[in-house]
């Protein structure tokens, strides 16, 4: 059965333990191409094709295979991830490497291993009999494998001969080392370098720009000038920081200072926690993300934190001493507090490099290759690229890679990656959003899709195991208009008893993604689905989201059922969960319900069911309120969308029926019960949700916005804080209540998922509950996939797996679900904002009724109700006299000339768009009323410039 | 560094087995004339040696003897070079006792006992270089199954009546995947571990031990895995048995 030979690998670590392994050499490893009639299919499944077509390379026209080595693979994924390189051999040896030096390159080979159109080969070579080498004396492990490399290519080009010699099928060696590529050759192996096999691809000439530039040859023309010091090694870092000499911490660069950045510090000292470094030479090739080493400066060379804003406009590479005397013009101005501590980074301990977006600077040579790209993001450094396709490019997002940071280059080096489109457009700068956010967006892969259902899919016996037929109940669904990933449905009967049997269905995802398989990777990597203004990007496939899952009327789906057993005043006298089939009867629009519930002449089953529901529901709100529940505000609006142009053409605010708050109601309810249950089975491991409650001091500024208006906010307790904010209204200003809850929205913390094992406060305070979970949108949320598992085990339904009950494992989780969760929300919010500046480019300038929202020492921030929108009102401009300013921090009120401005003050502005800078376009603001002469601007149309420089702005998001 | 990958894509181990292949195994009967029985066992880098004295009267206190059936007497002790780290141990430790009263349990289900009442039968231990005893010369995983195997061939030498061989093997659990006859290296990355020892002939098992959280679903894979390997170990040893019968018949001049 086992054809092997026994090797002994030995290694002595501290001489005093010996290490003896095993390892077998096998000869059943097949080399992987389809119709070898030596290897046979054996093994794996043939990945390469027999006769690889379509790579017309001028250096070598017969067809071949690739065989790339470790740092081709480490630095060229972009390459190869391309769709053109197919038919490519990857060594055991060099996956192994590769994942011992790069996870996120690992990860990615092994997505194009697994991609069926790619032909990717992993060849076990290691133990392969014929291929496997032992380490020589005197011979160093990367020598070894560099020769393992080569043995099992030539292995290959013999092997292929065997199997047709007419085919003339051979393996060309890619590698990038000079020593390696003369060896090869030496031994009869076609090798080339990356850069010249790409460069004879004639077909495909777009993929030289991708290629990173790691060539020494390019890196010798640049002037020899030494502009760095250079970076410390690792093993010398870490000594450093052992001793204290050295601090490690996270490069944080700042947005408006392109020669600043601060480092947080790890571990909890609290002198030294965030140490400022300013200059390019202390800045020392940091990107924004880097972990880095930073050595304190003696305190007499300690700097306070510039106000100044300074924009990386310098197209000159060299002209560093003219940057340090700008560096210079920072440090004027020391007040001796401000004095922060100062420091230089001495070296990089990890990079954080991603690929970034952003547009190209042409050069302003116009035969030049070199160019310059600005990212969009303010915090990274400008790129240099290579490119032939400068004028195509120009004026397109696009994104690039860094390569690298030499020594003596002013910009660091990257390569173009990919073209997004033209700025400006919806797609392109949807994309942008996306990829900025960090939101994963691209199509599901082939590995994702082969683990959904066959179509047509049906409901077979086996389903049927451990699941009860609630086909015969009334069920029916409420969402807003057009939603077609339904995952929640209700029923309410009366018993015969008297009492009452509410239902709440949910779409049963965990039965189709099961654990473990790429579609739950996939998903659980993704966390949730991102709605954009026009776009969803789903975390699971089409089919599951908006059909298999989606609880659509008049079909049998599979849900998971949590029933109560209620009383007419809504007390749950019984809980049950079951796994089910149901069939739902009517998928309604909150609208559609409203309506149901309303006209008395409808009598039909679904009807009396709605009211059943409503009632409760009513009974359910009333009693969470008495428990200090909050209900808080925020301006949300929708846009109306021109249904052939897609631009938005109008703003719509939310509206609120009973309907909504009863759906809401009955969600709630079933969270809850399923968090008592699953924390009742799992005390260790149960995925919950918590809220935990605000410190007092983030209250300060709504006590003090209503205090100004004579109100008096509670903070407390949460109760006391709902309590007090029902009272707090003004007959004659109806619209405050809605902006002090606004505004105690604003104070909140973020919700987060934790794993019950972890921490040991579960409170949510905004729903007043002692333990939440969330469990009713499956489809859009992994978290709800896995309570949906924990639930389905607990009450037998289901068998479990072992990273379930692993509470590191699911902490890890519940990290990656805050960290989507938070960035779903900030591509929302900027995908809003771009909508709005669309709106706003067709609409023209408009004037509007705005209040208060914040005061600042030099602006106010206002909020429209009419677009829900908010913005800033500067009262200080660059080229304009500085207009007299008091700021009162105890009220708070803003002084302008006379003028005073109080938070919830109703004031009128002006909306205009500023497409000043082309990459970061924004809603600019200016006050109409009251009048101020010299800063408000008259109401008629105004002939000013609107395309001036833009001005230090800062973001007033919380 | 990433750890170690104890099953790769392409379905290979670490050293190369697939995820239901056995080490080499290599064994010997008789190694040692003065004994009853002896056997040598290599699986691949774990050396077991076992004697076996026996059956005979009772020695030491009587009051131990069985009326109705003979004692099996077990003991283990392992060699100090046998593993990584040179440790002096003592016999008598927890270990060894422990893996003692295993073997003492696996042999009594598997020896015909009611045959030879009131007498002894030692698979037992001698401190090291002892003559006597059943040691592991060298640990790289799967100890108890190579004494288990071991000692049935030591006990088959010394022409102890069984009810069958009793072979046993080691299966582990890594993604998903059981892996049968752990190696060190992957019994040293935490996962859960099932040693069985299984009588092949009638499917029974004469013992099962695990000490990890493995949960119930995956059990009866793993279980089915190390059963397979504890076969497989089977026929093997068989061919062992007939070799070496067929060599002394030879030896006998028949």
């Amino acid at each position: 059965m086992l054809r092997s030979k026994t090797f002994l690998k030995k290694t002595r670590t501290g001489g005093v333990m010996k290490i003896v392994r095993e390892h077998y050499l096998r000869d059943d490893i097949g080399c992987g191409a389809s119709g070898c009639a030596e290897c046979g299919a054996a093994h794996g499944g043939p990945a390469l094709e027999p006769r690889p077509q379509d790579q017309a390379s001028s250096l070598w026209p017969r067809p071949h295979y690739l065989l790339p080595d470790t740092n081709v693979l480490l630095h060229q994924i972009d390459v190869l991830e391309d769709p053109a390189i197919r038919n490519v051999i990857v060594l055991q040896t060099v996956l192994q490497e590769v994942r011992n030096r790069s996870a996120p390159v690992y990860k990615r080979i092994r997505d194009v291993t697994n991609n069926q159109e790619k032909h990717f080969y992993t060849f076990t070579n290691e133990h392969h009999r014929e291929t496997y080498v032992e380490q020589e004396q005197g011979e160093n492990a990367n020598d070894r494998n560099d020769r393992a490399i080569r043995v099992a290519a030539k292995w290959y080009n013999e092997h292929l001969k065997k199997m047709s010699a007419e085919n003339q099928l051979q393996v060309i060696f890619i590698t990038n080392d000079r020593k390696n590529k003369e060896k090869a050759v030496e031994e009869g192996i076609p090798a080339f370098t990356c850069e010249e096999y790409i460069k004879s691809l004639t077909a495909n000439p777009e993929l030289i720009d991708r290629l990173a530039c790691l060539s020494e040859e390019g890196n010798e023309i640049e002037s020899g000038k030494i502009i760095f010091t250079e970076h410390l090694p690792l093993s010398k870092l870490q000594q450093g920081i052992k001793s204290g000499i050295y601090l490690q911490g996270t490069f944080r660069a700042s947005r408006e200072n392109y020669l600043e950045a601060t480092v947080w510090i790890y571990g909890d000292t609290e002198e030294n926690k965030e140490i400022i470094v300013q200059g390019l030479k202390h800045l020392n090739r940091a990107i924004h993300e880097d972990v880095v080493a930073v050595e304190l400066l003696p305190k007499s060379q300690w700097v306070a934190p510039s106000s100044v804003v300074l924009q990386d406009e310098g197209q000159l590479e060299d002209d560093v001493d003219k940057e340090e005397e700008r560096a210079h013009m920072l440090k004027t101005a020391i007040n001796e507090k401000m004095l922060k501590p100062t420091g230089r980074v001495v070296g990089i301990i990890k990079r954080n490099w991603r690929p970034y977006c952003g547009m190209l600077s042409k050069s302003d040579i116009k035969e030049s290759r070199r160019h310059l790209f600005t990212p969009a993001d303010k915090r990274i450094p400008r790129i240099r690229i290579e490119t032939r396709q400068a004028s195509v490019l120009e004026g397109r997002r696009i994104i690039v890679a860094i390569d690298g940071w030499p020594r003596n280059s002013r910009y660091p080096n990257g390569h173009f990656v990919r073209n997004l489109g033209d700025v400006g457009e919806k797609e392109t700068e949807t994309e942008v959003l996306l990829l900025e956010h960090d939101v994963p967006h691209q199509p599901f892969s082939q590995a994702v899709l082969s683990f959904l259902p066959k179509m047509p899919w049906s409901i077979t016996e086996n389903d049927m195991k451990n699941r009860e037929d609630l086909r015969h109940l009334c069920v029916c669904s409420v969402d807003p208009p057009g939603c077609t990933d339904i995952d929640d449905a209700l029923h309410c009967r009366e018993l015969t008893n008297g009492n009452l049997e509410v239902g709440v269905h949910i779409a049963d995802v965990s039965h189709f993604i099961r654990p473990g398989n790429a579609l739950d990777q996939e998903s659980a990597r993704r966390g949730t689905t991102v709605y954009l203004c026009e776009k969803r990007i789903d975390m699971v496939p089409e089919l599951l989201s908006s059909n298999l899952c989606s609880l659509r009327c008049d079909v049998d789906r599979l849900a998971f059922s949590c029933i109560w057993e209620m009383n007419h005043s809504a007390e749950i006298l019984k809980t049950r969960f079951t796994k089910s089939v149901i069939n739902s009867k009517a998928s309604l629009t909150y609208a559609e319900a409203q309506m149901r519930i309303d006209s008395a002449t409808m009598n039909d089953d679904i009807t009396i069911s709605l009211r059943g529901l409503n009632k409760l529901a009513k009974i359910l709100k009333k009693r969470r309120i008495e428990k200090g529940a909050l209900t808080l505000s925020s301006p949300e609006v929708r846009f109306h969308m021109d249904s052939e142009t897609h631009d938005p053409i109008d703003l719509q605010t939310k509206e609120l029926r009973e309907t909504n708050s009863m759906v809401e109601e009955f969600m709630l309810l079933a969270n809850i019960s399923v968090a008592k249950k699953i924390h009742e089975e799992f005390s260790e491991h149960a995925l919950l949700r918590k809220h935990p409650a605000p410190p007092p001091s983030n209250y300060e500024i709504l006590v003090k916005a209503a205090k100004s208006k004579n109100l008096e906010i509670k903070t407390d307790t949460a109760k006391s804080l709902a309590d007090s904010l029902d009272r707090a209204e003004s007959p004659a200003f109806p619209y405050l209540n809605t902006l002090l809850r606004i505004l105690a929205t604003r104070c909140m913390m973020q919700a987060v998922y934790f794993c019950s094992g972890m921490d040991s406060d579960f409170h949510h305070y905004g729903l007043a509950s002692p333990i939440y979970t969330h469990f009713t949108s499956p489809i859009r949320r992994y978290a709800d996939i896995i309570v949906h598992r924990l639930l389905a085990v607990a009450i037998g339904a289901d068998c479990t797996y072992p990273e379930l009950t692993d509470k590191h494992k699911l902490a890890d989780i519940c990290k990656n679900l805050n960290f989507r969760h938070k960035m779903a929300q900030y591509a929302q919010r900027a995908s809003v904002a771009f909508h709005t500046q669309l709106f706003f480019k067709n609409k023209g300038i408009v004037s509007e009724e705005a209040y208060i929202l914040f005061v600042r020492k030099n602006a106010i921030v206002v909020l429209i109700p009419k677009y829900g929108l908010e913005g800033t009102v500067f009262f200080e401009e660059k080229d304009k006299p500085k207009p007299q300013l008091i700021y009162d921090d105890e009220t708070p009120s803003l002084k302008v000339e006379g003028t005073i401005f109080h938070v919830f003050d109703k004031v009128k502005v002006k909306i205009m768009l500023d497409s000043s800078n082309l990459q970061h376009q924004k809603i600019r603001m200016a006050l109409v009323e009251p009048q101020i002469p010299g800063i408000s601007i008259p109401n008629e149309i105004s002939n000013m410039d609107i395309n001036e420089p833009e001005e230090k702005r800062r973001k007033l998001e919380k | 560094m990433a750890g170690l990958e104890l099953l790769s894509d392409q379905g290979y181990r670490v050293d190369g087995r697939r995820a239901g292949e056995l080490r080499k195994i290599q064994a010997r009967m008789g190694v040692f004339a003065q004994a009853d029985g002896s056997a040598y066992i290599e699986q691949g880098n774990t050396k077991a040696l076992a004697v076996v004295y026996g059956p005979h009267e009772i020695r030491g206190s009587r009051s131990r003897a069985l009326p109705d059936r003979a004692l099996v007497n077990c003991q283990y002790s392992s060699a100090t070079f046998s593993t990584g780290e040179r440790k002096r141990r003592p016999h008598g430790d927890r270990k060894s006792c422990e893996m003692g009263l295993q073997l003492r349990q696996t042999f009594e289900a598997a020896i015909l006992t009611q045959l030879h009442p009131r007498s002894q039968i030692d698979i037992y231990v001698q401190p090291l270089r002892g003559v006597v005893s059943l040691q592991v010369l060298q640990a790289d995983g799967g100890t108890y199954a190579a004494c288990v195997n071991a000692a049935t061939l030591a006990v088959l030498d010394a022409g102890i009546p069984m009810r069958d061989f009793v072979c046993a093997c080691s299966a582990g659990f890594v993604d998903g995947t059981a892996l049968a006859d752990l190696s060190h290296v992957e019994e040293a990355a935490g996962g859960p571990q099932l040693a069985l020892a299984l009588l092949p002939a009638s499917g029974q098992i004469a013992l099962l031990e695990m000490d990890a959280r493995l949960h119930e679903d995956h059990l009866e894979w793993v279980l089915e895995a190390a059963a397979q390997a504890a076969r497989d170990v089977h026929t093997l040893l068989d061919r062992v048995v007939r070799q070496h019968v067929h060599e002394a018949s030879i030896l006998l001049g028949d």
